[in-house]
């Protein structure tokens, strides 16, 4: 299987009183009450340090992801960051995820086709191209999409996305959203027709039935924890099935909050960070997230009629995430078998780990990172691979094998 | 009162739509809110007792065929569908009113079609700006807010009505949805704010207008009906005491009578 790192790029010293300021995570916190430009540059370079942080230490791939307008993650545009990854790991096999850029936000999506072109350019190769359809406030509010065409956009910009990486010929493309003159990219991916391709998303919805329609890799990016994701991952399995689909688990991906220190009693360590993610950075509200139209109609009515269960993230402890599984935390062995028993009971094949969450300083990050990648990381990375190919991986990164990981080398 | 339920399917096949008409007298077209035409019932039963009242569900609300909502992509295309449902329904002047979403759709016909219009009148439309007095979008409005953007007296019966739904679950559910996919069905062509272009238009309405605003509007500042009423040469704002963004249900009897006592019975 493949495991990778996994990063938001928070707001990481937010003011003590912000859960009580702000009712929500996104749109409202007005930035210069609360944020300040020199930090947030440490921010993003301290970012882009773990995750190259990461790559050393062995990760297999290293993952950023588009939000706007919030505390809880500001890569804007995931491209920047993901260049400067592209750079950074060029001579090794670490793959770039973009989880990603978000195709109905951005006009013409062909844009996002360049941009994702020029990161397989950068990095040899090494590209996997996510696309989210983007959650409903970053889409609607901050980018202005017209709720009821957003999945429809998307559905059309990924279907000019995949045609502008491999058309042979110049085309036109007259569609319902976009319509271009000519469309012949300059430059086209190294991986034809087209790299890897990840599509999150948050439930078995439309999205999921065509992940699997199409013959991508779906991820369910849950920060309920794997204990909590059973069900989905049940529900997955038989659409992929009804769908005609093989059950190999690299069609499946998952992100889990990690939290490893050397004994169990010393994982209190993350117990602030871990609040400080669920209760301020995690937290909006509904009518920012249930707007009119982001849910297609059977889907709405599917959500009507069966609500998901709503945790108050703002009342769980540290002790009660633990408890509950939203975080997995503990001694290296223990974190280990937890992880091992949730890949397979999920038939995970893509592993997203949360390693920093929250306000976690740098510190903190890189011996999680260390002690994952030492105690953790070996004992995950031979599953599934006798018995199913990951076609949903860089094909340049199938065959190598990489010696077990030195923690920390080449920092 | 008998309610006629009439069943057209237009637009290329691609949309069905109910309309709901009642009433005997004088032909009324009456375009619904961004809740649907449930809400409305009530009023429209006050019109019903001088007017033969057309209250069509717009594209997507109709039951059965919720993709319709895709239907129809732009305000340009609506307005021409609305001209085409006048058509189905022989409909060749008539007074046309509208509610919020409703009335910038009937002022937006009465613009491009300003003969087959006779007489127009605009309930708390939205479809002007003012950066001062910013349109609030209620698709994204907390819920504890809502009530009081809403209604005069966010605790009054209306506005208890209004946000009530069915107890019995299958009901509840469809209520639910109904007045969700409503929002969106509407709120498509005006999101993410309702400034599409009608202050260009304005000017061709010809219709003698009357304009009524809730006085405590919480969505669009009770100010518009002035902008409304100085772009159009015959129209004049009225506003009601004691209602915010939906005077017809907070005064009904009151809002029907101005109604009346405007286009003659």
């Amino acid at each position: 299987m493949k495991v990778c790192m996994f990063h938001l790029m928070p707001y990481r010293d937010l003011p003590a009183n912000f859960a009580q300021r702000y009712n929500s995570a996104y749109i409202d916190p007005v930035w210069f009450e609360v944020a300040d430009a020199d930090r947030v540059g440490a921010y993003y370079n301290w970012t882009l340090d773990e995750l190259v942080y990461a790559a050393n230490a062995g990760m297999h791939g290293v993952c950023t992801n588009q939000h706007h307008q919030n505390v809880y993650g500001f890569m804007s545009n995931p491209s920047l960051m993901g260049s400067v990854l592209a750079k950074l790991t060029n001579g090794s096999n670490t793959a770039i995820i973009q989880i990603g850029s978000t195709l109905p936000s951005t006009s013409p999506p062909t844009r996002i086709a360049e941009e994702y072109a020029i990161l397989d350019c950068i990095s040899g190769g090494r590209l996997v191209a996510g696309f989210p359809t983007g959650l409903p406030a970053d889409a609607t509010i901050s980018n202005g999409v017209v709720p009821l065409d957003q999945r429809e956009r998307f559905r059309e910009a990924l279907d000019l996305v995949m045609k502008a990486w491999s058309a042979k010929e110049v085309f036109a493309w007259n569609g319902k959203h976009y319509q271009l003159p000519a469309v012949n990219l300059w430059p086209r991916p190294i991986q034809q027709p087209h790299p890897p391709i990840w599509i999150p998303g948050s439930g078995i919805s439309s999205t999921a039935e065509y992940v699997v329609e199409h013959d991508h890799c779906f991820c369910h990016l849950s920060y309920q924890g794997a204990k909590n994701a059973e069900n989905v991952a049940d529900r997955y399995w038989e659409l992929a099935a009804k769908k005609g689909r093989d059950a190999n688990p690299h069609r499946f991906g998952f992100l889990q909050l990690i939290g490893i220190s050397e004994t169990d009693a010393e994982a209190e360590e993350y117990a602030r960070h871990a609040e400080y993610f669920y209760h301020n950075l995690l937290h909006t509200p509904p009518h920012y997230q249930a707007i009119p139209g982001c849910l297609e109609y059977n889907a709405l009515k599917q959500a009507i009629a069966n609500p998901t269960r709503n945790f108050n993230l703002r009342e769980m402890s540290f002790k009660d995430l633990v408890e509950r599984g939203f975080v997995i935390v503990g001694n290296p062995k223990s974190v280990r078998d937890q992880l091992l028993q949730a890949v397979k009971r999920l038939r995970i094949g893509h592993l997203m780990t949360l390693l920093h969450f929250g306000s976690m300083p740098s510190e903190l990050c890189r011996k999680n990172i260390d002690l994952f990648c030492r105690e953790v990381l070996p004992h995950l990375a031979p599953l599934w691979d006798d018995e199913w190919e990951d076609r949903w991986w860089p094909a340049r990164l199938r065959e190598t094998r990489r010696a077990p990981a030195m923690a920390g080398a080449a920092s | 009162m008998a309610i006629e339920e009439k069943r057209l399917t237009l637009w290329q096949g691609k949309v069905t739509t109910e309309i709901e008409v009642s009433g005997n007298g004088p032909p009324l077209l009456y375009l619904h809110g961004p809740w649907g035409l449930t809400p409305d019932r009530a009023f429209i039963a006050r019109l019903a007792a001088f007017y033969q009242v057309f209250a069509p569900k717009h594209p997507g609300t109709s039951n059965g065929d919720p993709d319709a909502a895709h239907a129809i992509d732009t305000f340009w295309d609506l307005v021409v569908y609305y001209g085409e449902l006048m058509d189905r329904l022989d409909l060749e002047a008539p007074a046309i009113i509208g509610h919020s979403f409703g009335g910038l759709v009937a002022a937006e016909i009465a613009a491009t079609t300003p003969d087959r219009v006779k007489r127009l009148v605009l309930i708390d439309p939205v479809g002007l700006w003012r950066d001062d007095l910013p349109v609030k979008n209620w698709m994204i409005m907390p819920e504890a807010a809502r009530a009081k953007a809403l209604f005069a007296d966010p605790a009054g019966e209306a506005a208890k009505h209004f946000f009530a739904h069915p107890a019995e679950k299958d009901a509840r559910v469809a209520s639910i949805v109904s007045i969700v996919w409503a929002q969106a069905s509407t709120g498509k062509y005006i999101w993410p704010l309702p400034d599409k272009g009608l202050k260009h238009r304005i000017h061709r309405i010809a219709a003698p207008t009357l304009v009524l605003w809730g006085k405590e509007d919480g969505i669009a500042a009770p100010a518009y009906a002035q902008e409304f009423a100085a772009r159009m040469a015959g129209a004049k704002a009225t506003l009601i005491d004691g209602a915010g963004h939906l005077p017809h249900l907070e005064q009904g009897e009151r809002v029907a009578g101005l109604v009346c006592e405007f286009l003659g019975r």
